[in-house]
């Protein structure tokens, strides 16, 4: 499903240069659940987002579902992203000019599969997170947990290939947390790919597999 | 097909932007917009206007809508009586006053003069006209400011133009003047090498300045002081009926071989030539103000998109890490400016065409040389409300194509 080889990442900041990824070699197959964890500044973020094609490595390669990243233009990334991607952020990355069923239905109107159908399948997939009753409230007028649920409605609506998730929780109270991680929970044992960013040992532990992060390197991995 | 998708997406987005966004700040920026419109439309509206103005004065105080006069060569209008015959049996036609126009010199104070002072002596054009029929066509009596206009009758009478007399304009300096003239005083008319005693009957004014240095006597003792009985006249200035174009009638005339003894102009054609110049003038003048206006224009709608999407690079991030594609999200701009300028754009419409001109048509302004209206031709107006969309569609776009082409990820992390 995703595969990195020997991936770097360096920021330059004019002549000082920091490597945040010192080639990881990383393989996930197709339905896997898999934690990344790591103290912070450890590289866990980075190599999320390089993963899942919102930044460029320094070097290295990223084969995602069989195709080749570095091949790939902005435009046909973006495509990849819009049709076989799913991103939940750690700040719900919600629009605030929409309400959460247009949050949703958003992605899957630029898929180009019909206003009716988006919005029947932006509806069904908040009902799915518990957020049915929401369906017009604009994100400020939802609580945290509800946002994050509405952010996790608008990444598996259409049925993604792989969900990439960042911390989720980090924003969230407990009870919030745990209906969040139940709902990955859910999604895993539906068969979705799903590779999460977290700090939180407890949640890492629903994941099939932990790869712990340190100064840019995969130290360990663990197979729950 | 993406191109239509990618339009539906930024339409999508650009009217809950608008839908969601802060009534003030929409308002304000509508406000910019329609005093751009003002700008762009009423500016040279009002300088086109004055000259407008002034054209109008022409027509209707003194060519009419055409005007029939003597060849460069005639010192008058052969055939007159013929001509005027088929000036008056044209049904477009609605009245004809025949003129005769000679110099001549207007003495005032010849009867109080010692030998050593100098004679008061004004050079002007007289006119001798059918004082009905004149003011069917000019309206010349609307215009009396003392005294009264003349009747069929009044002979030994005349009726003077204001800039004739010392009192009246102190840029007289320029002209020789009548100095204590005024209503029931006599003065000598000297025209031909005859010399006439008449008494001011009343005294006019008018915008345009050739007719207010004129001075009018009835027809018929004008004739006898230039000698001519044959009534071959100098000029014919003839009112139309209400919408007839003047240049169908001056054809009718033509047709009827009236441009063999007469030069045949419409009123346009019969603007002196400075006024033509002064018109072009005027309306560079406009344009180059309202090239000025659309420039700021452009500018405000740049800073107001810029600011838009910088606050919410964010947010541009989320949407192209989404997938959503960028040429979506910049047209969602450049719809939100469209939408400004239309807005912007119809509040102006309404402001000019239901304000604007009805209020300088009752109430024209008062320049010195013309009562200024504003004229806004709708043709223009479509013209220049395209420019005005055109440019804040660039002004739109370049900024976020600016933002939109920054690193995603920098853009959803508020990174530099």
């Amino acid at each position: 499903m995703i595969e990195t080889k020997n991936l770097t990442k360096t920021f330059k900041d004019g002549e000082a240069e920091t490597k945040v990824l010192k080639g990881i070699d990383f393989k996930a197959e197709s339905g896997e659940f898999v934690a990344v964890m790591g103290r912070s500044g450890a590289g866990k973020s980075t190599f999320l987002y390089l993963m899942s094609l919102l930044d460029e490595p320094t070097g290295g390669e990223i084969i995602i579902d069989g195709q080749e990243a570095r091949k790939m233009t902005i435009d046909e990334k973006t495509l990849f992203r819009l049709e076989k991607c799913g991103y939940v952020f750690q700040d719900y990355a919600l629009l605030p000019d929409l309400t959460a069923l247009e949050n949703v239905a958003l992605p899957l109107l630029m898929q180009n599969i019909g206003r009716k159908k988006a919005y029947a399948q932006a509806k069904e997939s908040l009902i799915k997170v518990k957020l049915g009753h929401r369906l017009g409230n604009l994100p400020s007028h939802l609580s945290g947990g509800e946002q994050q649920r509405v952010s996790i409605a608008r990444a598996v609506a259409h049925k993604p290939k792989i969900l990439f998730a960042d911390e989720p929780t980090a924003n969230l109270d407990n009870e919030s947390s745990a209906a969040v991680v139940e709902i990955f929970k859910e999604l895993h044992q539906a068969g979705q790919t799903i590779i999460m960013v977290t700090h939180e040992e407890q949640y890492a532990k629903m994941a099939g597999r932990v790869i712990h992060l340190d100064d840019g390197k995969i130290i360990s991995v663990q197979k729950n | 097909m993406f191109f239509a998708l990618n339009l539906r997406i930024g339409f999508f987005l650009a009217v809950r932007q608008i839908k969601r966004a802060s009534l003030w700040t929409t308002g304000l920026i509508v406000f910019v917009m329609v005093l751009t419109f003002l700008n762009l439309v009423v500016v040279s509206g009002v300088l086109v206007g004055i000259v407008q103005g002034s054209i109008d004065s022409h027509r209707t105080q003194d060519t009419g809508d055409v005007i029939v006069s003597s060849l460069d060569d005639k010192k008058y209008i052969e055939n007159s009586p013929e001509v005027i015959g088929i000036i008056k049996s044209l049904p477009k036609v609605k009245d004809a006053s025949a003129r005769y126009r000679l110099g001549g010199t207007l003495e005032a104070n010849y009867k109080t003069r010692k030998e050593t002072d100098k004679p008061n002596i004004a050079v002007t054009q007289i006119i001798g006209i059918d004082p009905v029929a004149e003011n069917n066509v000019t309206n010349i009596s609307k215009n009396i400011i003392k005294g009264e206009y003349l009747s069929p009758d009044d002979y030994d009478q005349i009726v003077l133009g204001s800039l004739l007399l010392n009192e009246d304009f102190s840029f007289n300096a320029l002209f020789a003047t009548l100095k204590n003239v005024s209503p029931g005083v006599k003065i000598r008319v000297n025209a031909n090498g005859v010399q006439r005693e008449v008494t001011v009957k009343g005294v006019f004014e008018s915008k345009v300045q050739d007719i207010s240095r004129n001075a009018y006597m009835i027809d018929s003792q004008f004739r006898s002081i230039i000698g001519r009985n044959d009534g071959n006249v100098s000029e014919i200035a003839i009112k139309l009926n209400q919408g007839v174009d003047p240049k169908e009638v001056s054809e009718a005339l033509i047709l009827s071989g009236v441009d063999e003894v007469a030069k045949i102009k419409t009123y346009y054609e019969a603007q002196p030539q400075f006024l033509k110049d002064v018109i072009k003038t005027f309306a560079m003048l406009g344009n180059m103000l309202s090239s000025i206006g659309l420039v700021v224009a452009s500018i405000t709608i740049f800073i107001v998109i810029f600011i838009n999407a910088i606050t919410r690079r964010k947010f541009i991030g989320i949407l192209k890490g989404i997938g959503i594609n960028g040429k979506a999200i910049e047209a969602s701009y450049v719809f939100q400016s469209i939408f400004y300028a239309l807005c912007g754009s119809a509040v102006g419409l309404v402001l000019v065409y239901a304000v604007l001109v009805p209020f300088f048509i009752a109430h024209p302004i008062d320049f010195p040389f013309s009562d200024g209206i504003l004229v806004a031709p709708v043709n223009q107006t479509i013209f220049r409300i395209g420019l005005l969309v055109l440019s804040t569609v660039i002004a739109g776009y370049i900024p976020a194509r600016m933002i939109v082409r920054k690193n995603t990820l920098d853009s959803i992390l508020g990174r530099n």
